[in-house]
């Protein structure tokens, strides 16, 4: 019983971190329908931005934690929108498959230009939060899972007054119903866009952290099995569906490290992909996305 | 005869031609020569799935790794029973070869099937997610299959991959696909590509259409892989994963899709293009990207489509 409940508390923490890299896939599906594959590059810089920032803040403070943290977001969010602004929008009215090519071509851009600027060696992430192991009962619990968890939870808080209870949040849920219809009722659709980018990439940053945290070692192709899963959550909880990014990133975080405490440990990479497939075959819209019919 | 045969007879032709002085060639030059042959199998079977179906599968490496896999097993655990101590003939190699070569192409094609029943269903980005999905998992499979080697990868392959067999398959491959697409059956893949409502509205079987182009170009990429496996003599896991299916779909879409002679230039480019930059090798992999990113702003019909005024998917 103890060794499940340790387990469900470190597939919680790994859930917690594709949660949310899966919104600022989700998010960005929702408005522009393509999937980001620079995503999980971005969340990539993110954790390097913190690794950089966290060398000039003393380690294992709570203040100097909250400035990398913050610091890296605010570096992603630029970055994201200098993306979207300079590669994405142009191709905005081209042919999907274009605009994914390019996707993939801004993905390997990041990743080997990563490779010459941080070098290709793994490094370790200093611990930039103060850290204390918790005894309850025969459970251990480390301040890191539990501040993933923490701050996961915050942030999709505030995702979720941003996207409910904003003027720019209302615009970018008109957005992705009907850009068309959004734009003749005054929105105006690049700013929505270039905000969504930036809100997705400050998430994916906040996750490259506290995957850095719990796992304390970076490279620049830490992002590509991260990313693929996280965007797997997203499809599991139903794209476009900000609560159902939470939710499917939990899921699968859950289920692979129980896998993974398992006899089958070896195919935990392959599980994320076997429950993509099986949720796309039998409900392509996800666990609560809305089914809706094609019309010609 | 018909223009294709003329063609497959030329390269034939070529073929032997080539064969025969190859002991006189640059060794590298019949290396980089063999790489480009590969990969130019690889692009244009892809290119009948998502060129001319337009179907956009990103798990091409998963059946090329297959491929790769079961002609190797031929030639690693049939070659010595069946061709004794001293190895055999030079048709007695030849033959095997080719055999194991056919095994490796249906092998591939049969994971194509049993991929592609089920996930045809799906479109666009979902079914690219789909087939890179399985392009993993069979990744992962053949990590944890220790009889073929496991995650180090399967060692010995004899080495009877010449330029011979190498441009023989090309010109099969390119063959198959432009007769095929040409042919009064292959007008339904276009349909299925140009608008698959109305296809099925007069009375096409679009899935149907969809599965053949599938197991078609996994039966190539099949036989790609197991030139490759003995081309290299050792075969791991990782070298299928799913960069190597986004550079075989970089091939096709720089190409222009739909468009067999542009998608065998993209591939001959692509393949010589790091051999080129070799020189500044920290740079190449940041050249490459930036230059399928300034392609897609600047020509997104593909480099060398030529063909349409405008972008056509």
């Amino acid at each position: 019983m103890s060794e499940f409940l340790q387990q469900l508390l470190n597939g919680l923490s790994l859930g917690a971190i594709y949660a949310l890299i899966a919104l600022g896939y989700t998010m960005v599906y929702g408005v522009l329908r393509f999937i980001n594959f620079a995503h999980s590059d971005v969340f990539m810089v993110g954790a390097f931005i913190g690794y950089y920032l966290g060398k000039l803040v003393p380690e294992g403070t709570l203040w100097g934690g909250m400035l990398v943290l913050s610091g890296a977001m605010i570096g992603c969010a630029l970055l994201g929108m200098f993306i979207e602004r300079v590669v994405y929008r142009p191709l905005r009215h081209g042919p999907t498959l274009n605009v994914l090519i390019t996707a993939i071509g801004v993905s390997l851009l990041l990743e080997y230009t990563g490779q010459i600027v941080f070098g290709a060696a793994p490094r370790t992430f200093p611990q930039i939060f103060p850290t204390a192991n918790y005894h309850v009962g025969s459970l251990t619990i480390s301040s890191n899972q539990l501040f993933v968890i923490g701050v996961a939870i915050l942030l999709m808080i505030a995702l979720q007054l941003i996207v409910f209870k904003t003027k720019i949040g209302t615009a970018m849920r008109a957005v992705s119903l009907n850009p068309k219809a959004a734009q003749l009722v005054g929105v105006n659709n690049n700013v929505v866009i270039s905000f969504t980018f930036g809100l997705g990439s400050a998430l994916a940053a906040a996750g490259g952290i506290l995957y850095a945290m719990n796992y304390p070692s970076i490279d620049p192709l830490m992002g590509v099995m991260p990313g693929l899963k996280a965007f797997v959550a997203a499809i599991l909880g139903g794209i476009g569906n900000i609560p159902g990014a939470a939710l499917g990133g939990l899921l699968l975080g859950t289920v692979e490290t129980f896998i993974g405490g398992s006899q089958f440990s070896t195919y935990k990479d392959a599980i994320a992909f076997a429950i993509l497939i099986v949720i796309l075959l039998f409900k392509p819209a996800g666990l609560l996305g809305k089914f809706t019919i094609e019309k010609v | 005869m018909p223009r294709p045969h003329l063609y497959l007879l030329a390269t034939l032709a070529c073929a032997f031609g080539l064969s025969h002085f190859s002991g006189r060639m640059d060794p590298y030059f019949l290396d980089v020569l063999t790489g480009v042959g590969i990969n130019i199998i690889l692009a244009v079977s892809l290119n009948l799935v998502n060129g001319y179906t337009g179907q956009f599968s990103l798990g091409h490496a998963g059946f090329m790794s297959v491929g790769a896999y079961m002609a190797a097993a031929v030639s690693v655990f049939l070659g010595p029973r069946l061709l004794g101590e001293s190895g055999g003939t030079a048709l007695q190699q030849g033959s095997l070869f080719l055999a194991a070569l056919i095994t490796g192409g249906c092998a591939a094609a049969l994971a194509g099937l049993a991929v592609g029943v089920p996930s045809l269903r799906l479109k666009g980005d979902y079914l690219a997610l789909v087939t890179l999905g399985f392009g993993e998992i069979i990744r992962v499979i053949f990590q944890n299959f220790e009889p073929l080697g496991g995650a180090l990868g399967l060692n010995g392959i004899p080495a009877y991959t010449t330029i011979f067999w190498v441009l023989a398959f090309v010109g099969l491959a390119v063959f198959v696909v432009t007769c095929l697409v040409n042919s009064t059956y292959g007008r339904g893949f276009l349909a299925t590509h140009d608008d698959e409502i109305a296809s099925e509205a007069v009375g096409l079987n679009t899935t149907r259409y969809k599965i053949v182009a599938f197991v078609i170009g996994a039966f190539f990429a099949g036989t790609a892989g197991g030139l490759y496996g003995h081309f290299k003599m050792t075969i791991t896991p990782t070298g299928f994963d799913f960069t190597k299916s986004i550079e075989i779909v970089v091939m096709v879409i720089l190409g222009g899709m739909g468009n067999t002679l542009g998608v065998i230039l993209a591939a001959i480019l692509l393949t010589l293009l790091p051999e080129l930059l070799r020189p500044i090798a920290e740079y190449r992999m940041i050249i490459y990207s930036l230059m399928l990113i300034v392609l897609m702003l600047a020509r997104p019909q593909g480099l060398f489509n030529f063909k349409f005024g405008k972008a056509k998917l």
